[in-house]
């Protein structure tokens, strides 16, 4: 959906679902997904569809992820750090999950 | 700064460091308050000037002019000597001006003597059949992501909606060496006769020579088709747009929407505080009463910048120095500030164009209040048709339909349902929006975690107290 404009310049790796990708110092979890091409940050936890991420700025939770064993956090909120495990968040509560 | 490093009471607490917070801010600690701005996006500029410290984007030309405006006002906040604090989400404000702020994990109760809110605006929900698919995205979300990382939409792109911002966004995004397929303009025609009696103030507006500009630069590379239904469609992320127009109904292979039509004010936290509401009706949305320094019913805290109603990035700097003013006066008598009639003159003079771009750009009703299985609430996935019918059987307002349906408790807590789900039921019940309501909102506004909680200091005497 999105390529980057400038050479990143000081990069960052991260691990997203278990896959390295490597994203700008500055960048949000967010942002740096979209450039690396995930389009499903998550499915919704009533009937199971895919979302990602609708408003970047805040208010539409559609790109809740886990951050380092944190779940529901939003990936447009949190700035990406060298070593950061996100991995996307899939369907409904379960019981002893 | 982290959490341990504040102080337990600040005379001035400014939440949001977009231009009214960052000016609001500046000027308050400049003429001596002790003042601390918390903002939660990693860096200040609120969304106008969103990453202006930190933009990959070097070629100024891109975001424009406007854009670099902001740069100044954040070098003003920054020498000004109040505490800016980054990744700071403010979860609560209570009419006492108690505010609840975590920072990195550790969550603080910090007593305030005034706050200003400036918590801005959000784009008024867009809700048309498939509009949660992947790859449909607000266009601010892709402004958001051209000024703070340099990201550029690849592959088919189709923009849908009205407002000045579409505009704004297209000849960024063209700038920026993106294609846009084109551009579904959905401003009703009849607007145009509507918004007639407003030209007058228009032409003498600061709106004027930069829109008409916009449209020149977009019209003459993007196809611009008029079209009164947009829908999405998409198994598992977005691959087509169907839209009607004039001449029948159209599709065209997509792989990213940009939808917008407006901003609204993101009333949450104000809302919270017990900060009184109403309904504005040429802007279609909840706003909170204010007076003219910008003081809300709740005393010590006043809402500046387009929270306190939409009026763009220039005037929230000149409401949020008016309603610092306002506050300094309060906090330290006979500091010099800067002289208030100027401010409201200024103020007056970028509100003139004001009327007719609301008026223009009045999003039609088709786009307002969805009908059928289009999904109203995205987080609880509860669409038009279940608001409607229960709205049918007596469900009279917000508050009512969230223990039918749970439409509005999902994690963006009504965000984006919000002023569907008002219009929906006035619709249906042959009311007004100002009649039936909003949400009513309860603290934490943003989700925090036990943890955070559990990091709040406590004395020993709070923690045996059983009651307090």
């Amino acid at each position: 959906m999105f390529k980057r404009l400038a050479d990143a310049g000081e990069t960052v790796s991260l691990k997203v679902d278990g896959k390295d990708i490597r994203a700008r110092l500055g960048d949000t979890v967010a942002g740096a997904m979209l450039a690396a091409g995930v389009d499903r940050f998550r499915t919704t936890p009533v009937t199971e569809s895919p979302r990602a991420p609708y408003c970047l700025m805040g208010v539409c939770f559609d790109c809740l992820v886990t951050i380092d064993g944190v779940g529901s956090r939003q990936a447009c909120l949190v700035p990406v750090r060298e070593g950061m495990s996100v991995e996307t968040q899939l369907g409904k509560r379960e019981a002893g999950r | 700064m982290n959490a341990s490093e504040l102080a337990s009471s600040y005379e001035l607490v400014v939440i949001g460091g977009g231009p009214a917070g960052l000016a609001a801010a500046a000027l308050a600690a400049k003429a001596g308050v002790q003042t601390v701005l918390f903002d939660e996006n990693p860096g200040v500029g609120g969304q106008i000037y969103r990453g202006i410290t930190t933009t990959p984007v070097v070629n100024r030309a891109i975001l424009g002019d406007d854009y670099w405006a902001g740069a100044a006002l954040a070098a003003e906040a920054k020498a000004s000597g109040a505490a800016i604090v980054n990744g700071a989400t403010v979860w609560t404000l209570d009419p006492n001006r108690v505010v609840g702020v975590s920072i990195a994990g550790q969550a603080r109760m910090i007593q305030a003597k005034r706050v200003i809110v400036a918590t801005g605006s959000m784009e008024r929900p867009f809700p048309i059949p498939g509009w949660t698919l992947p790859g449909v995205m607000t266009a601010g979300a892709a402004q958001t992501a051209l000024k703070a990382q340099g990201l550029v939409p690849t592959g088919r792109t189709i923009m849908a909606g009205c407002g000045p911002l579409l505009w704004l966004l297209a000849a960024q995004l063209l700038r920026a060496g993106a294609k846009i397929e084109a551009i579904l303009d959905t401003t009703p025609r009849i607007n145009w006769l509507k918004a007639a009696r407003h030209v007058p103030d228009f032409l003498l507006s600061p709106y004027r020579s930069k829109g008409l500009a916009l449209l020149r630069e977009v019209k003459g590379r993007v196809p611009v088709i008029a079209a009164h239904r947009v829908e999405a469609h998409g198994k598992d992320k977005l691959a087509e747009v169907v839209f009607a127009t004039g001449a029948g109904e159209r599709r065209m292979k997509a792989d990213l929407l940009l939808l917008h039509q407006g901003v609204v004010p993101n009333v949450n936290l104000a809302m919270a505080a017990g900060v009184a509401h109403r309904w504005n009706s040429r802007q279609l949305c909840f706003e909170p009463v204010v007076d003219a320094d910008f003081s809300t019913s709740v005393r010590g805290i006043a809402v500046a910048g387009d929270g306190a109603g939409i009026a763009g990035g220039t005037a929230a700097a000149e409401r949020g120095r008016i309603a610092a003013i306002a506050a300094v006066e309060v906090l330290k008598r006979g500091a010099s500030v800067t002289n208030v009639q100027t401010l409201r003159q200024s103020l007056a003079r970028e509100g003139m164009g004001r009327a007719f771009l609301d008026t223009l750009y009045q999003p039609a009703p088709s786009f307002r209040r969805p009908v059928g299985d289009t999904v109203a609430c995205r987080c609880e996935e509860v669409t038009a048709r279940q608001v409607r019918d229960t709205a049918d059987l007596g469900c009279e307002g917000p508050n009512q339909m969230k223990a039918f349906l749970r439409c509005g408790m999902g994690p963006c807590q009504g965000r984006l349902c919000g002023l569907t789900v008002t219009e929906l039921i006035a619709e249906q019940r042959r009311s007004t929006p100002e009649e039936v309501g909003y949400y009513r909102l309860r603290p934490p506004v943003k989700p925090i975690t036990l943890a955070e909680l559990a990091s709040l200091p406590k004395t020993e005497a709070e923690r045996k107290a059983v009651e307090r």
